[in-house]
């Protein structure tokens, strides 16, 4: 272990603070001492919101549940990017180390029409939930689970579906896009499920439906500037919007539903 | 799954596709326009025998309305494209700091160096496709010479820079246009991908180098 948490930082934060989906909101400045380099960024603010309410202030309200980068919850706009300044790093997996003593760090929630302000760091990202609904999904027959290798998958395919299906749905690549696109996002579920034999069947009906919802919520076009790339906590590539795209050509011209 | 989803072809998708295929011909376009126009380095009369093959052939009309058409398409979507990208975010972020990893200046700036393109298209068609009319008679076929009126408009030294300028912004343009067009029909491999980046990168330093050696070439030719 080295010596670092002996060392603490004091910090300048500047916080998106809004009461409620109504209000107008503003930046408010906080400034926090003691904050060890070996927390994680939402620790920072449990920090923050412990000093606020022994202040008797309002705490900030802010999205998180697993802390361990895998559930997708976490977001805000850290210094200008989303989830903050390390690749491939969720805002609860990004550590304080990563920051200086006496650094301004500016917090916002995730921007985009179709994300709103529920209050202060959180957005409704139900949007999300919305597109899955329009055909994120297999049907099937249920009934007794049928052997594991009755179908057999290459391993070219099962790994491309595998990396689509590591999208969290965090919202950091609508958050990033200059445009406040969600293609990524949905390119990664539509890749996850056109790449496997069981997805592959409904693909271009699903393609053209959940393409047609994240259109009509409000989300921007793809300029293929890849930003959300860059800034996706898992690395989801945009290659998955060339398959979309390719996918969504195919439902234009033939899919019969 | 749903079927009621209205089949519009101006999706979100269908927009950016309608601009790749018309992107790329007008790549095409931008190509057969340069190679043409290499004929001013033979002499007068190679480059107004070549203006005068195009414009006395009756399928010009229908190559011009075949080009316009493309013109207009192609501006139309970005506009509706560009309109819709502001609305997606109504509210501006306080910081936004690009990591550094994924988008390219001319990927940033597309719709400014697409804008400076289509203003320098209208003062182009005006200033030598309508501008000043002189005749020549080559091979014993009177002529427009289009090498004159040309030579006579870059004198001017703010044509010149003005052209220069335009065509850097259409090779920026280009430089990330003509890869994003294939990105945008779903072309994309692993393999492929870094050659097809590349080589739009030549293709918009060979369009902005190509053309801006005309201004160059008639400022000389006029005895500067």
């Amino acid at each position: 272990m080295s010596g670092s948490n002996h060392d603490t930082m004091s910090l300048n934060l500047k916080v998106w603070r809004q009461k409620n989906n109504k209000d107008k909101g503003s930046m408010v400045d906080y400034k926090l001492d003691g904050v060890s380099p070996d927390m994680s960024f939402l620790e920072m603010m449990d920090t923050l919101n412990t000093k606020l309410v022994k202040e008797q202030g309002d705490t900030i309200a802010f999205d998180h549940d697993c802390r361990e980068g895998i559930c997708g919850m976490c977001s805000m706009m850290i210094n200008g990017q989303a989830h903050g300044p390390e690749a491939e790093t969720t805002t609860c997996q990004l550590h304080m180390r990563k920051f200086k003593s006496g650094d301004t760090i500016v917090i916002e929630p995730w921007r985009a029409k179709a994300f709103p302000v529920l209050k202060d760091l959180m957005v409704d990202r139900s949007a999300f939930d919305q597109i899955i609904a329009a055909g994120g999904f297999v049907n099937v027959n249920t009934g007794n689970p049928q052997d594991a290798n009755a179908i057999l998958i290459g391993q070219e395919n099962a790994e491309l579906a595998m990396d689509a299906a590591a999208c969290i749905g965090c919202g950091a690549c609508v958050a990033s896009c200059k445009n406040a696109s969600a293609m990524l996002f949905v390119s990664a579920k539509i890749s996850q499920l056109a790449l496997l034999p069981q997805g592959e069947v409904e693909s271009e009906a699903r393609t053209r439906d959940m393409v047609a919802k994240m259109d009509e919520l409000g989300f921007g076009n793809c300029t293929n500037e890849a930003e959300c790339e860059a800034q996706c906590p898992k690395g989801i590539k945009i290659e998955n919007i060339a398959r979309m795209n390719r996918e969504w050509v195919k439902g234009a011209f033939a899919a019969r539903k | 799954m749903s079927s009621k989803s209205k089949r519009s072809a101006l999706t979100s998708i269908g927009q950016k596709q309608v601009m790749a295929v018309t992107g790329l011909l007008l790549c095409g376009f931008l190509v057969t326009h340069m190679l043409g126009n290499f004929t001013m380095f033979i002499g007068s009369d190679s480059f107004n025998k070549y203006s005068h093959a195009l414009t006395s052939n009756p399928l010009i009309y229908l190559a011009e309305v075949g080009l316009a058409a493309l013109f207009i398409s192609h501006i139309a979507m970005a506009f509706r494209v560009v309109l819709a990208n502001k609305q997606a975010r109504p509210t501006p972020y306080h910081t936004y700091k690009k990591s550094g990893r994924g988008g390219t200046f001319a990927s940033a700036t597309m719709a400014y160096s697409g804008v400076i393109a289509l203003v320098f298209l209208v003062f182009h068609i005006l200033g030598l496709k309508f501008g000043t009319q002189y005749t020549a008679v080559v091979g014993g076929v009177e002529m427009r010479d289009i090498y004159k009126t040309t030579v006579e408009y870059f004198q001017d030294l703010t044509h010149v820079i003005g052209y220069i300028i335009a065509i850097v912004a259409l090779g920026i343009h280009t430089s990330h246009g003509f890869w994003s067009a294939f990105q945008s029909l779903g072309f994309n491999h692993p393999k492929y991908n870094p050659k097809i980046e590349f080589l739009s990168v030549i293709f918009g330093i060979f369009i902005a180098v190509g053309f801006s050696a005309f201004p160059i070439f008639c400022f000389i030719q006029g005895g500067h």
